[in-house]
């Protein structure tokens, strides 16, 4: 025994606000007559909108939990959505090849579908709100293996980036003004956004690259709207902006995508392919989503893993996390949703009621609200 | 028959005729003219044999030809129809999906439980003979003992099963006719798993046969679906699920049945 010890003190910014895990379904939402794809809350949290198997995307209206437009002009599944930072504008694309331009304000769709791609859109990103105050710029990634940067307003395709050899299946757009676009040729490409030239690839993975995360996707999603009023946020990430990637080779990688084309760690533990990833809105946490019905939490900071979400009986298909950073969501094969809580790292809620697999959850970011949409058809709303 | 390729080396040493091309040409013109006046005129047998192999090639030749006007116009065919089985991108080309997971909707099931516990695909069946069922086997030293029984019909015995010293085993079941698996189909997805046995649950011909595991037509059986994947609506998985016997076990050499959802 010393007469003197030192203790160390680890504090961590936490959030202000505390995000209450949902517990309940409020609304079950019919309407889709096939499968719903994929559900995306609107950055200020007011709006729903779902893609679904019926070639429509549909918009609910969240105060009333009614649906409020119906967006009919696909062609085929509706496979991919993404919401302008500003929320002015609503994106769609899917197996039809087309990109369609959507108000969602008035539930119309601005002129025609921009065609381009020759097979079907897999991933949309806006161009992040500080770089361009109009939204006008969105990239897509699309099964033939091209990334295609449009502009909105103008309704044109800007450039092609065509460096990939097999399906991109994801692409982001950083809060440094890079494109990032992981494909299943293995390898994910660094892009600069004004004219498309490869800055650097970065290679590891062994298997097919399934999804990308940045470290700042919530403060770039979110855009100009914060918890409590819709100002500016401080668009300073707490941690540098770094990008994950998760693989068909069952592990995921780490990249300090802006300066090096090195992996800053290699991160293995998933017995099957990793589906999913996502960080947490203060950067600090990763957590992944695996068909070995497992959700793995990682820490973002020392690249270390953390532990292990066990509880699906399925292969776990997303994950997500509420906008404090204490909760996880996750929806699986088995048709459940799961609430996990950071602190204790046990499962807080079990969420049944779907009637088959979950192909799609979001959490809403200004956190009141949970909504799940799969093969069942049927839109649920969650909340506290 | 030829010893040699001599034709071959003959058209070598000293080519063909010279209207050799005129006659092939002329001969395949009139091919299908040949074949027509045959298609008329063969009878019976022959006629049938004919006439089915020219049908067989006529489908052929719609086949390519439907396809050759398909690959013609290339622009429409990003256009697909839409499909049912709509999925999201990430599961987009993924083997190993096996489409074979079941809408686990328990309100459907428990309305049907509500309809009649027994309600089964089997409602009847006919009653079994025991004469039919078990033959007798004469023991003793002098064979004057007749109250040994084998089974004649296809039996399940549980996992780690012995027999009874043979001294004392009133029933025997043949190995012969043990089963451990069923080729179970379920009625929705209409499609068929070979899935083990777990018990016999019910032999509706008499209570004593389903002690002794007899499977016969009609019989309900538990079987291990927990390669299914099928889940209660918590997300449980379900494991042992019952199923009836829709064949005659003991003809056939296998079991068939059919899954009570």
């Amino acid at each position: 025994m010393t007469l003197e010890d030192t203790f160390e003190i680890k504090y961590i910014p936490q959030a202000v606000f505390k995000v209450q895990p949902v517990t309940r379904c409020s609304a079950s939402l019919s309407g889709h007559t096939e499968a719903i794809l994929v559900v995306a809350f609107s950055p200020d949290g007011s709006m729903l909108a779902t893609g679904s198997g019926d070639t429509t995307v549909r918009i609910w209206d969240l105060k009333t939990e009614t649906p409020r437009h119906t967006l009919s002009g696909h062609k085929n599944w509706v496979q991919s959505l993404a919401w302008a930072p500003d929320a002015s504008v609503l994106l769609s694309g899917g197996m039809d090849t087309q990109l369609r331009v959507w108000d969602p304000k008035a539930g119309k769709s601005i002129g025609d579908g921009l065609r381009g791609h020759t097979q079907c859109i897999t991933a949309i990103a806006f161009e992040p709100l500080h770089l361009d105050k109009d939204a006008r710029r969105a990239a897509t990634s699309s099964k033939d293996s091209t990334v295609r940067v449009w502009d909105i307003r103008v309704r044109q395709c800007l450039f092609t980036i065509s460096g990939h050899t097999a399906p991109v299946m994801s692409v982001r757009w950083s809060g440094s003004g890079l494109l990032l676009s992981g494909s299943r040729d293995k390898s994910i490409k660094v892009w600069t956004s004004d004219n498309g030239r490869l800055c650097r690839t970065l290679a590891g993975h062994a298997h097919w690259v399934n999804h990308l995360a940045l470290t700042s996707d919530y403060i770039l999603r979110r855009g100009p709207f914060d918890h409590k009023t819709t100002s500016f946020a401080d668009k300073d990430a707490a941690y540098p902006e770094r990008l994950a990637s998760c693989s068909d080779d069952f592990t995921l990688f780490i990249w300090d995508f802006s300066r090096d084309k090195k992996p800053l760690a290699r991160m293995p533990g998933h017995q099957q392919l990793v589906n999913h990833i996502a960080f947490s809105p203060d950067g600090r946490f990763l957590a992944s989503s695996s068909f070995d019905k497992s959700v793995k939490l990682w820490d973002a900071k020392t690249m270390s893993f953390m532990t292990t979400l066990r509880g699906h009986t399925g292969a776990v298909y997303q994950v997500c996390w509420s906008a404090d950073s204490r909760k996880i969501l996750s929806g699986s094969r088995d048709s459940t949703l799961k609430c996990w809580d950071l602190a204790t790292k046990k499962m807080q809620v079990e969420l049944p009621g779907h009637a088959d697999e979950v192909f799609a959850v979001d959490w809403s970011p200004s956190g009141d609200r949970v909504a799940s949409g799969g093969k069942d058809r049927i839109l649920k709303l969650w909340r506290s | 028959m030829p010893q040699n390729e001599y034709i071959e080396r003959s058209i070598k040493l000293h080519g063909r005729r010279f209207d050799h091309e005129e006659r092939t040409r002329k001969r395949e013109a009139r091919k299908v003219h040949t074949e027509s006046h045959k298609a008329q005129r063969l009878q019976g047998i022959k006629a049938k044999i004919y006439n089915k192999k020219r049908h067989n090639e006529k489908i052929q030749l719609k086949k390519t030809i439907k396809q050759h006007a398909e690959s013609m116009n290339k622009q429409k065919s990003a256009e697909q129809p839409v499909q049912d089985g709509a999925v999201p991108t990430y599961l987009l080309d993924r083997e190993n999906q096996s489409r074979s997971k079941v809408l686990s909707n328990m309100v459907k099931q428990k309305r049907k439980e509500k309809a009649g516990k027994w309600d089964v695909p089997i409602p009847k069946v006919k009653g079994l003979d025991e004469a039919d069922v078990f033959k007798v086997l004469k023991s003793g030293k002098r064979g004057a003992k007749q109250w040994k029984r084998m089974i004649n019909k296809v039996t399940f015995v549980g996992e780690g099963f012995t027999r009874k010293p043979p001294k004392y085993e009133r029933f025997i079941r043949p190995s012969a006719l043990r089963f451990k698996k069923a080729h179970v189909t379920h009625p929705e997805l209409k499609t068929t798993f070979c899935l083990p046995i777990l018990g016999v649950k019910k032999n509706p011909s008499s209570p004593m046969y389903t002690q002794l595991g007899v499977i016969t037509k009609g019989t309900v059986i538990e079987v291990n679906v927990s390669d299914l994947g099928l889940v209660t609506q918590s997300g449980k998985v379900v494991w042992g699920k019952y199923a009836q016997v829709t064949n005659h076990p003991e003809n056939d050499g296998c079991i068939n049945a059919v899954l009570l959802v």
